[in-house]
Formats: C-alpha cells, sequence, structure tokens
C-alpha cells in the first residue's frame, strides 16, 4: 500500500498473507462453514413433542447415526445411486474416448479445416446445461425430432427415447455433447506440449500415424488423461442439471432420478434438512472414494510401468 | 448406442464429398483425420443448428413441418417473448450478465492476487494453503449448496442477488490457473527490480505483475464468466423471486410450465436460442487475440 522504504521488510513478510486473506476469508465463510454445518446438521434431528403444536413443542436433538442409517437404507436413494453409476459408465468413457480421439486427430499432419473443427467441437462448452438438455430435449420428442422423421421415413422402429434404456443413453449424450469439448482441449494441449524431437525417430523407423499415437502419443499424455477421468468421475455423479429439465418432458424421469435430485426434495420439498445433510454427505464421501481411488489406481499402474 | 449410430452415419454421406477434392489433394491432405473432425463438428453444432431453425418456426410450424425446415414466425415469437410477463427474458438475460460479469470480475480479482502471492513468495504454510484451496473444487456443490442456503437464510441473505453472487467468488480453479500463469508471466528478477526502486508489495502487484498477467486473467475471467453464466443448482435453491432469476433458471421455469400449455414451447425456443448467442457471440470474438488452449493452463502455445 505505501511506496516509503521503511515498510519494507514488514510488507515482503506479511505481504502473501495479505493477498491471501480475501481467498481465506471466502474459504472459510463458503466452505467450511456450509460444509462443517452439512455435517453437524446430518446427526440432527426434530424431535415433535404433543401433537408439533405451540412453542417449544419441535426441539432440534442429537439423532446420531439415525439419518445415515435411515439414508443407506432408503430404496430411492439407493436407486438413484446405481442410474447414476450406470449412466457414468456410458458417459465417462464415450466422452474421453471422442475427447482423446478428437486431440489425436487435431494433432495428426495435414489435417484440414482444424481451427474450424476445434471451436465447433468446443462449442458446448458455452452453452449452459440447462439450454443443452432443453434443445436435446426438444430433439427427443418425436413431433419435433429430425431423428423420428427419419427412422419414420426408412419404416424403422421409433423407441421411445425418453423411457427405459434408451433414457439412460439419452441422457448420457447430453452430457458427453457438453463435456467433450473442454476434455479435448485439455488433451490437446498435453499432446502439444510434447516435444517434435520424439516423433522423428519413431518416423524414421516407419513407424505409422496410428502407430506413433497408441505407442508414443497416448502414453505420453497419460496424466492429463488421468486428470480429465479424475473430474470427469466427479462432475458425473453430481448430475442434476439434465435430469432436471428432461423431467418437464417426461414422465420416467422422476424427481428423485439422482442422488442430488433426492436430496433437493428432501431439503425443499419435504423441508427434511437433517436427511438431506446427511445423504448430501454421503454422497461427497463416495464421490471422494471413487475419484480418489481411481487416483492411485492410475499411480499404482503408472508406477508398475515406470518400474518395468 | 442407435441414437448415436444415427448421428454419425447420417451426417457422413453429406460431407465427405466436400472434403474429397479429387485425387491430387489425397496425398497432402490427411482425410480421415479430417473427417472425423467434420463429423465431431457436425455433431456439436446439430443441436444449435436446430434451434436457430426451430426459432424461426410458429406454433403449429412447430409440430407440423421438417425439423429442419425454416419456419416464418421469428418476429412473431420475438413479440411473443418481449410480451410475456412484460419482458421478463430481458431481465433474466440482465441478471445473468450481472451474476456471471460482475462475479466473474471479483473472481479473477481474488484469484489474481491469491495466484500471485502462491507463485512468486515463499512462505510458511504456501503449499498448505494452496492444497486446501484447491481441494474446494473436490466439493460437490451441493454439499456446499443447500448448507449455504440455510446460513444466508439466517443471515437474512437468502432470495437476494448476494446469495447467488457471493459463493461463487472464490474459485479454486481460478486461484490454481492464476499461479500457474503467475509463475510463468513474473519473473522473479522483475518483482526484485520493482522492490529496489522502492515501490511498496501491493504497488508492484498492481503496477508490474498484473499487466504481465493479464492473458491469464483474461482466461480465468472467461472460465468463471461461463461457469457463473451457466450455473443453475446454486440460483435453484438461493431464489424463489423469479424477477431475480438467471436465464437458466427463467428458461427451466418456462419449460416446466409448458408441459401444461404447448403455446410456451415456442417461448421456451426462442428464449434458448438468445441464450445462446451472447457467448457465442463472446467466444467467436474472442478467440482472435486469445488462445483456448489456455483454458487447460498452457502457458506457452
Amino acid at each position: 500500500m505505501t511506496s516509503s522504504r521503511s515498510r519494507k521488510p514488514y510488507g515482503v513478510k506479511g505481504a502473501p498473507y495479505g493477498f491471501l486473506l480475501p481467498a481465506t476469508l471466502l474459504f472459510a465463510l463458503f466452505f467450511v462453514l456450509p460444509i462443517g454445518y452439512a455435517v453437524w446438521l446430518s446427526f440432527r434431528k426434530v424431535h415433535v413433542s404433543g401433537l408439533g403444536l405451540g412453542a417449544g413443542a419441535r426441539r432440534e436433538v442429537w439423532a446420531g447415526l439415525e439419518n445415515y442409517t435411515q439414508a443407506l437404507g432408503d430404496n430411492e436413494f439407493y436407486d438413484g445411486a446405481l442410474r447414476v453409476l450406470g449412466y457414468g459408465c456410458i458417459v465417462v468413457p464415450v466422452m474421453l474416448g471422442l475427447a482423446l480421439l478428437f486431440a489425436l486427430m487435431l494433432d495428426s499432419e495435414r489435417v484440414r479445416l482444424a481451427p474450424f473443427t476445434r471451436l465447433a467441437i468446443f462449442l458446448p462448452y458455452a452453452i449452459p446445461g440447462v439450454v443443452a438438455a432443453l434443445l436435446w430435449g426438444f430433439l427427443y420428442l418425436p413431433d419435433v425430432s429430425p431423428f423420428y422423421f427419419v427412422l419414420d421415413r426408412l419404416g424403422l422402429p421409433q423407441p421411445d427415447l425418453l423411457d427405459g434404456g434408451p433414457l439412460y443413453l439419452a441422457l448420457s449424450n447430453i452430457a458427453v455433447w457438453g463435456g467433450t469439448g473442454f476434455n479435448m482441449i485439455v488433451i490437446y494441449t498435453s499432446l502439444r506440449s510434447i516435444p517434435a524431437e520424439v516423433y522423428e525417430a519413431a518416423k524414421l523407423d516407419g513407424a505409422t500415424p496410428l502407430q506413433v499415437a497408441l505407442r508414443i502419443k497416448i502414453p505420453m499424455v497419460a496424466p492429463s488423461l488421468v486428470l480429465t477421468f479424475f473430474f470427469s468421475i466427479i462432475a458425473t455423479l453430481q448430475v442434476f442439471n439434465e435430469p432436471t429439465t428432461l423431467k418437464p418432458l417426461t414422465n420416467s424421469v422422476s424427481t428423485t432420478w439422482s442422488p442430488l435430485m433426492k436430496v433437493y426434495v428432501d431439503a425443499f420439498g419435504k423441508g427434511d434438512i437433517y436427511s438431506a445433510a446427511a445423504e448430501a454427505t454421503l454422497i461427497a464421501v463416495a464421490t471422494l472414494v471413487l475419484s480418489f481411488g481411481f487416483l492411485r489406481a492410475a499411480n499404482r499402474r503408472s508406477k508398475q510401468e515406470a518400474a518395468q | 448406442m442407435s441414437s448415436l449410430a444415427v448421428r454419425k452415419t447420417a451426417p457422413a454421406a453429406g460431407t465427405t464429398p466436400g472434403t474429397a477434392q479429387g485425387p491430387p489433394l489425397r496425398r497432402r491432405v490427411a482425410l480421415l483425420p479430417t473427417i472425423t473432425l467434420l463429423l465431431g463438428a457436425v455433431y456439436t453444432l446439430l443441436p444449435v443448428a436446430w434451434v436457430v431453425i426451430a426459432s424461426t418456426k410458429s406454433g403449429s410450424e412447430l409440430f407440423s413441418t421438417f425439423t429442419f425446415l425454416p419456419g416464418t414466425g421469428f418476429a412473431g415469437n420475438l413479440k411473443d417473448l418481449n410480451a410475456y410477463r412484460d419482458g421478463i427474458y430481458w431481465r433474466w438475460m440482465g441478471n445473468s450478465a450481472l451474476y456471471a460479469g460482475l462475479g466473474a470480475l471479483l473472481s479473477t480479482g481474488v484469484s489474481a492476487v491469491s495466484g500471485y502471492a502462491l507463485a512468486t513468495y515463499r512462505f510458511k504454510g504456501r503449499e498448505p494453503i494452496f492444497n486446501v484451496l484447491l481441494a474446494g473444487v473436490l466439493m460437490p456443490p451441493i454439499i456446499l449448496a443447500v448448507p449455504q442456503y440455510l446460513l444466508l437464510a439466517k443471515a437474512g441473505l437468502a432470495d437476494s442477488y448476494l446469495s447467488v453472487l457471493l459463493p461463487q467468488v472464490l474459485s479454486p480453479y481460478g486461484v490454481y490457473l492464476s499461479r500457474v500463469y503467475a509463475t510463468a508471466a513474473v519473473p522473479s528478477d522483475v518483482v526484485e527490480a520493482g522492490r529496489m526502486d522502492g515501490a511498496g508489495e501491493w504497488r508492484i502487484f498492481t503496477r508490474i505483475a498484473m499487466p504481465m498477467m493479464i492473458p491469464g486473467m483474461v482466461t480465468v475471467f472467461l472460465f468463471q464468466f461461463v461457469a457463473v453464466w451457466n450455473n443453475f443448482l446454486l440460483p435453484y435453491i438461493m431464489l424463489s423471486d423469479d424477477e431475480k432469476f438467471p436465464l437458466t433458471l427463467g428458461l427451466y421455469t418456462l419449460l416446466a410450465q409448458g408441459s401444461n400449455q404447448p403455446a410456451l414451447y415456442t417461448l421456451v425456443i426462442t428464449g434458448a436460442f438468445l441464450a445462446v448467442l451472447p457467448l457465442i457471440a463472446l467466444f467467436l470474438v474472442i478467440q482472435r487475440f486469445w488462445s483456448l488452449d489456455l483454458l487447460s493452463g498452457a502457458v506457452k502455445s
């Protein structure tokens, strides 16, 4: 704040802490405090005495693990978790597979129209998940959809995209459409940081582009693949916007389709913030266990490979 | 997989003739990568093309004419959208611009100052602070948003502009990117030279380091702008007064009402089309002097 020499020694020592004050304060207020509060609430419940009328009839009391055992035994919550796992098993491999494929194609020699296609594939990143779900939702509606038109003309059967098994594909497609571009950019950036000399030797040995891609490029961008995988798992388990947006278009998406939607319904529909807090905590723990479990497995593998 | 197959084979017929430009070019143009990328572009542009065309259709044309045939109702749709609840749509658009613009600006400021501090100073607790801030990325938004709502309600701030703005100011990813950019863009001897000239730490940051970090900060701003503009869960939980809704939430409520009155569908579609425009325009304009790669933390392009 001051440019006088006399304050300099103090300034240099204290400066980083001062600079980090806003971030630390915001972190405490909007991350630590809410998480602590949610965990605290998850161990509480409302005790109703008598008919629950009058002041003091409803008291908040200690609930122990009651909310957790209730959530774990709740079929709706359990089914939602299974649905999201199934959904994630489609979204993550397809999205990252496509992202890797496009990144490799962008990185190949003599490719045409690369700037245009790169921007086009990245474009959905700028489109809100709600709007993406809305656009695809209309494209899935038999009355409006071009797919149905084509199937109809060809005399092929027309599956209901918004029901049963196809619903998973329909929802997965929205996530794949929205997420491929960003992941492609991450992988492409790390592909471009590989020095050209690395390929030279392989080319002199007569390796085909496919061999170069499989043997050199993919192993060299493995860290960024691990990272994109890690973040995709986290994002996928949090799915909320897309099924919520499709809900008005079909009866097959229940209000508790994904675990996050169930948390919302419990907290604001039923007003049971205690169960909602326990469920949210469980989702957070499951997400961290799965994503870090993956990270550990990936690290172990790369260490084994390094040892070989 | 059926939907994927349909999508991938149908456009192929249309794109191959355009790219195969006679035998002499075949040697120079890598066909397979080019076609793969074009197919990807067709896939991503398909819904966008659809919404552009669908927004030109009147209510009756929407369900009666072929999907990719333009209609005649764009002006009418626009008029209906303007008239809907006295033009509340434009209020939503303004709210989104406010949340995303102001939110991203504040966020970029906090990220820049934090990233700079983490990159240039050696001090006790640097790595723990960085790691703890970064762990924020991993926190599922739901475990944050519900208690955030309850706490803000206690502070009398629920259903306010601040309730949507404040929780999004700190962006762990923004801090991370800022640290990467500051490390790469601000050489330590420049900072040292500033000190020799008697400049204070804050002055060095604002006058010397900040200008060097601009390209990185544009990236952090864009990243956060898109994140806030696209956010749905937080305003969905925080807000009940539809005058304060951002576009995402407004469009969602329109769609939810549309399941009872399909006449609203044309409004939703026209609204979605107009909602997509600003961000596409932003990226097209900014593309000229800014590289996409910066988003993933690339420091040399």
